[in-house]
């Protein structure tokens, strides 16, 4: 257990025969719980109304796959999610620039921001279905109103702490206001929005799922509801298996797109 | 003289929210907008004092706060505990970091009809949710944390000869601190928003079962008597730990 005292032992073997065990390892973790849940499901110990086999959930996903369930009920989901986070991503830039360049959208913004973000804002999907009813704006509505506040939060931070040094000689060199914005301020505040992009990402999803179990219809946590109420098991964990799938691909990519906008920033060669 | 000057600019600061009660209190009032979709100001206020009075909401309000703090608790301690695992056991690391690295990014919600299946309607299916949910952004703070701690102050604590758990007490787990300070905190945040919506979605007692409850039957003033509670209360619940959170790290200053 105590292999903290010697951290060099990894030297002993060449680099690709260490990325190999490690690459085998990630996926070895995960070889063993699936096998341990197809294994317990099979022995017994549980019925397979609480633990269906995850050979089952997989059969229970291809049918979902041949049948056209599944591409619209991701794609539904992807679509409300993706649409939810573009409004977020460019309205709360814009409030938090408008809040960074201006008196009294500060003035007007900051209380609500900082009662608003710690607030359990899904508490209001109720009051958005009585008012917008039960279909997709609604269910976009509560989204942003739940995943916006970080990217507003993370603006403000990012243009505050961008170094003046910067923008005087910019202004120095005759740049306009707008060019300092544009060319200045918001590439070196990028990497805190997106810090505050890649916060409200997951958000977008876990509220997503819960709009659409609450409303009902198509979409990944609407069909999920479906399943759970006619105690259809298979279909709640293949559910979560697609949900999670979807949920890794888009935290990945989001860390990719991250990685490229930011490949003349020092973090990107940083890591590796 | 500066306390009043300071008490007059935080009354500055928070005029905009002020204004948007006004607003809102003006635009039922003269029934610009329909009385059903947004009852006044002044009878949601009314029917959060029946709802005190009738019990109704410390009721609702303790099952929702049994249930929040018992995954909470859960959650914080067996997260730390893996977190800091895995920073000081190699071997650990290897084996759970994929595990957290999968679950991670998993959108919570989507255990809520999982927890239902395997324990009910009732608390335990909302406690495990709520444990479920939280502990991973805790596991990584303080996984985080104890990585960064400074290798110069684990070597001196070792060349001083302190023993293994010594200066896993003593110098690993104050130098997490920060960091897992600031996991627990993204967990509160996602433990109201768990609790909210697991609570809506299947539950018989609890502030989101109020909320889902009162809105069905029509009786909108006093939803959004529930829902501007549980509102303040995830605004006070944030406010409250940052100020802990301060005192528990006094030491660094």
């Amino acid at each position: 257990m105590a292999r903290v005292e010697q951290p060099d032992s990894e030297r002993m073997f060449p680099v690709w025969a260490f990325t190999l065990f490690s690459g085998f390892l990630r996926v070895f973790s995960i070889l063993v719980l699936l096998a341990a849940w197809e294994i317990l499901a099979q022995s017994g110990a549980f019925t397979p109304f609480q633990l269906p086999a995850f050979s089952r959930v997989v059969v229970r996903i291809w049918q979902d796959a041949v049948t056209g369930d599944l591409l619209i009920n991701t794609g539904l989901t992807l679509y409300r999610a993706l649409v939810s986070f573009a409004i977020c991503a460019v309205l709360g830039v814009a409030i938090g620039v408008a809040m960074s360049r201006n008196k009294i959208a500060h003035w007007f913004f900051d209380p609500i921001v900082s009662v608003g973000f710690p607030m359990p804002k899904i508490a209001f999907l109720p009051v958005v279905i009585l008012w917008l009813g039960v279909y997709d704006v609604s269910k976009i509505s509560i989204i942003v109103i739940d995943a916006i506040f970080p990217v507003i939060a993370a603006t403000v931070i990012a243009i505050e702490g961008v170094e003046q040094q910067l923008i005087w000689s910019a202004r120095n060199m005759g740049a306009s206001n707008r060019q300092v914005l544009t060319q200045i301020v918001l590439p070196a505040a990028l990497p805190q929005i997106l810090t505050g992009l890649q916060v409200a990402l997951p958000l977008t999803l876990i509220v997503a799922v819960v709009a659409e179990m609450l409303m009902g219809g198509y979409g990944l946590g609407g069909a999920m509801m479906t399943a759970s109420r006619f105690a259809n098991s298979p279909g709640v964990f293949a559910g979560i298996v697609e949900i999670a799938a979807i949920g890794y691909v888009l935290v990945k990519a989001m860390a990719l797109i991250r990685h490229r906008l930011l490949v003349w920033h020092q973090e990107s060669t940083e890591r590796s | 003289m500066s306390t009043l000057a300071r008490i007059g600019r935080e009354a500055f600061r928070y005029t905009p929210l002020l204004l948007i009660a006004l607003a809102w209190e003006t635009v039922s009032r003269l029934e610009l907008v329909s009385t059903t979709a947004l009852p006044p100001l002044s009878e949601v206020i009314a029917a959060w004092i029946d709802m005190l009075k009738s019990g109704e909401l410390q009721n609702n309000g303790a099952a929702s706060f049994y249930r929040g703090v018992s995954g909470l608790v859960l959650a914080i301690g067996i997260g730390a505990v893996l977190g800091i695992g895995m920073a000081w056991w190699k071997t650990a690391n290897i084996l759970l970091s994929p595990l957290v690295e999968i679950f991670y990014p998993l959108p919570k919600s989507a255990l809520i009809p999982v927890t239902v299946i395997w324990l009910g309607f009732g608390d335990g299916s909302k406690i495990l949710l709520i444990f479920l949910g939280c502990m991973l952004p805790v596991t990584i703070g303080a996984f985080n944390g104890a990585r960064a701690s400074e290798q110069v102050l684990v070597w001196s604590a070792r060349s001083m000869g302190a023993s293994k758990l010594r200066m896993l007490w003593d110098v690993v787990v104050p130098g997490a601190m920060p960091e897992l300070l600031n996991g627990i905190r993204t967990a509160l945040a996602l433990s109201f928003i768990l609790l909210v919506s697991s609570e809506l979605i299947v539950a018989q007692k609890g502030f989101g079962y109020l909320i889902g409850y009162l809105g069905a039957n029509g009786n909108y003033d006093a939803m959004y008597a529930v829902v501007l509670t549980v509102a303040f209360l995830g605004f006070a619940a944030d406010r409250i730990y940052l100020v802990i959170t301060k005192r528990v790290l006094a030491w660094r200053e």
